[in-house]
């Protein structure tokens, strides 16, 4: 074994470790019984609470639209900034990266401020519902990972070529862009979606500071002030289920072209 | 001109629209892609556009395609300005260098795609598509992914794909380039082959003479965003109009000649072929060899002689003059 390939293996067991003790002995911990044993009684608190069943399911809605304003918004984006303003590629990603660099406590009191100074009606009704107020929020915080996401994909497919030729046989660019290029990243557009879900599950800093208490996390985290374990459960329900997701995407993507034909 | 009818484009009324390029120029920035290029492509020819890569004729590939908008001067299909008209709607077919083909679609949807984008009937699409993949060889092949293919199989269907939508002219960008020697050649004769059976204008854009030479009616040689000369390949092969084209087409050599003899110092100076050059006759102008090339049926050979060095290709035979040897350089009748 060369010293290259040694350093390589220990620094994996470090991260391996590192990263799996912690998910191994919160599963150890979610499947305590009170009073002695194992039981899956924690995982069920999804189906028999109700206020943890809506949280779910606001955070399911909520994830979808963002993903699809987030999809809506870098696809065309990216697209239009390889085809025609190469030149400011840098540019977006740099500004793309800004929801990273800048903490999510800081814009959370950014928009705190607008939702409490802001009396106009149309921001009185967006601010009504978590839903309606936390995706825009959300679409901004997944930017950064969409937006690297779609532009990895599209820089692996001869984009402008594959838009050419669609236009030279008839299609009009949002033509070309539904049938020809968001098929050939299709596993992008999928993975960019999933880490949205992944996102929306795990965001707090925002709903909390902007006081909604029904969303899937602020729930979870509630519900672990009085049952420890449900609250661990639920966290490693969500975070293997995006990592399932996740690994369908890339298994799916690795498939795409290959079924065969009649 | 000929003109095969194959039983399908026997009764299209589209056949052979002309193409017109007035005073086109394009810039980008302070430079100039196209310089006011003046060509007009008959009905029904195959015109080649050669020059070496940054010439322009990729730029007027574009421009004819609709990609790209001229700085000033306009483009005419069949007699219309369709300068401003969008690709879309151009009625161009145009197949690319390589990797055009839609890579999550079959041979067959890749080659149904543009009568799609025209709303023709699924059945008529499948019954087109299935014949211009059979008219290019790959009728079984239909149900194939592009990455199932060959490089040249993928530029058949890129090809099929380009007629399938009855364009009034076809557009070729160095389609042969990236596919290997032997299948370069065959697809060189089927392209022309095709583009003969529809009788459709197709413009050629190639920095390989001999491509150039083998498949047009016609050869425009472009260097610089200008036109250098337009005619038909022996033309442009045998009486270059400028050094540039002597050069570009082939090898040329600039031999001093009194009457039937190379002589150093004569007053008249002719443009030779290295095929119109002879070595090992008694009355040659003696010279040593520097190179020797085995091309196959002919071997080229660099003569250094007292005109400078002349490139003198020669049949292929036992006996010929080895490096460093010496040797004579004459002209053949």
């Amino acid at each position: 074994m060369t010293r290259g390939r040694r350093w390589r293996v220990v620094v994996f067991v470090i991260a391996a470790i590192y990263f799996l003790v912690p998910l191994v002995a919160a599963g150890e911990f979610s499947l305590r019984k009170p009073g002695g044993g194992y039981w899956v009684g924690n995982y069920l608190a999804i189906a028999t609470d109700p206020v943890l069943l809506n949280a779910l399911l606001v955070s399911l809605e909520i994830a979808v639209l963002t993903a699809v304003l987030v999809l809506l918004l870098v696809i065309p984006t990216a697209v239009w900034v390889r085809l025609r303003l190469p030149s400011v590629a840098g540019l977006l990603e740099s500004a793309t990266i800004l929801p990273i660099v800048v903490p999510p406590v800081v814009m959370a009191a950014g928009i705190a401020f607008v939702q409490a100074n802001l009396d106009a009606p149309v921001f009185r009704s967006l601010f009504s519902s978590s839903i309606t107020a936390l995706t825009p929020f959300y679409v901004v915080l997944a930017l950064p990972f969409a937006y690297r996401a779609i532009d990895n994909g599209l820089a692996a497919i001869p984009l402008r070529t594959l838009v050419e030729a669609a236009r030279n046989l008839g299609a009009g660019l949002p033509s070309a862009l539904a049938r020809v290029v968001l098929p050939a990243i299709r596993s992008a557009v999928l993975g960019s979606a999933f880490l949205t879900l992944a996102l929306v599950l795990g965001e707090i800093v925002i709903a909390r500071i902007l006081l909604y208490t029904d969303t899937f996390p602020i729930a979870v985290v509630d519900v672990g002030r009085s049952a420890a374990g449900v609250s661990v459960a639920l966290t490693l329900a969500s975070l293997l289920l995006t990592w399932v997701l996740l690994l369908a995407v890339s298994f799916a993507g690795g498939r795409r072209t290959r079924s065969t034909p009649p | 001109m000929t003109r095969v009818a194959t039983p399908d484009t026997a009764d299209e009324t589209a056949r052979g629209t002309t193409v017109e390029f007035r005073g086109v120029q394009r810039a980008y920035g302070s430079t100039l892609a196209l310089d006011g290029l003046d060509l007009t492509l008959r009905a029904g020819e195959l015109l080649a556009l050669l020059g070496p890569s940054g010439c322009g004729k990729t730029t007027a590939l574009r421009l004819l395609a609709g990609f790209d908008k001229p700085t000033a001067g306009e483009i005419l299909i069949g007699g219309k300005d369709v300068t401003g008209v969008p690709a879309a709607k151009r009625d161009a077919g145009m197949v690319f260098q390589a990797y055009s083909l839609f890579p999550t679609m079959t041979a067959a949807e890749n080659v149904a795609f543009g009568m799609r984008m025209r709303k023709v009937a699924a059945a008529e699409r499948k019954r087109r598509a299935d014949e211009l993949l059979e008219l290019v060889g790959l009728g079984s092949r239909g149900g194939s992914y592009p990455h199932e293919l060959s490089g040249g199989q993928q530029q058949r269907v890129a090809l099929a794909r380009a007629l399938a939508i009855r364009p009034s002219v076809l557009l070729l960008d160095e389609p042969l380039s990236a596919l290997d020697a032997r299948v370069r050649v065959q697809l060189r004769d089927e392209i022309r082959r095709l583009q003969l059976a529809e009788g459709i204008t197709t413009l050629f854009v190639t920095h390989d003479q001999s491509e150039a030479l083998a498949v047009a009616d016609r050869v425009a040689v472009l260097n610089a965003g200008h036109m250098e000369q337009i005619g038909p390949p022996q033309e442009v092969y045998t009486r270059p109009a400028t050094p540039f084209v002597a050069e570009f087409v082939g090898v040329m050599n600039e031999v001093p000649v009194d009457g039937h003899r190379i002589v150093v110092g004569a007053a008249e100076n002719r443009q030779v072929r290295p095929e119109g050059l002879g070595v090992g006759s008694s009355d040659g102008l003696p010279g040593t060899v520097l190179t020797s090339t085995f091309l196959g049926p002919v071997t080229r050979l660099v003569v250094s002689t007292a005109a400078g060095e002349l490139t003198v290709d020669v049949v292929s035979r036992a006996g010929l003059p080895g490096i460093g040897e010496a040797t004579t350089v004459s002209l053949i009748a």
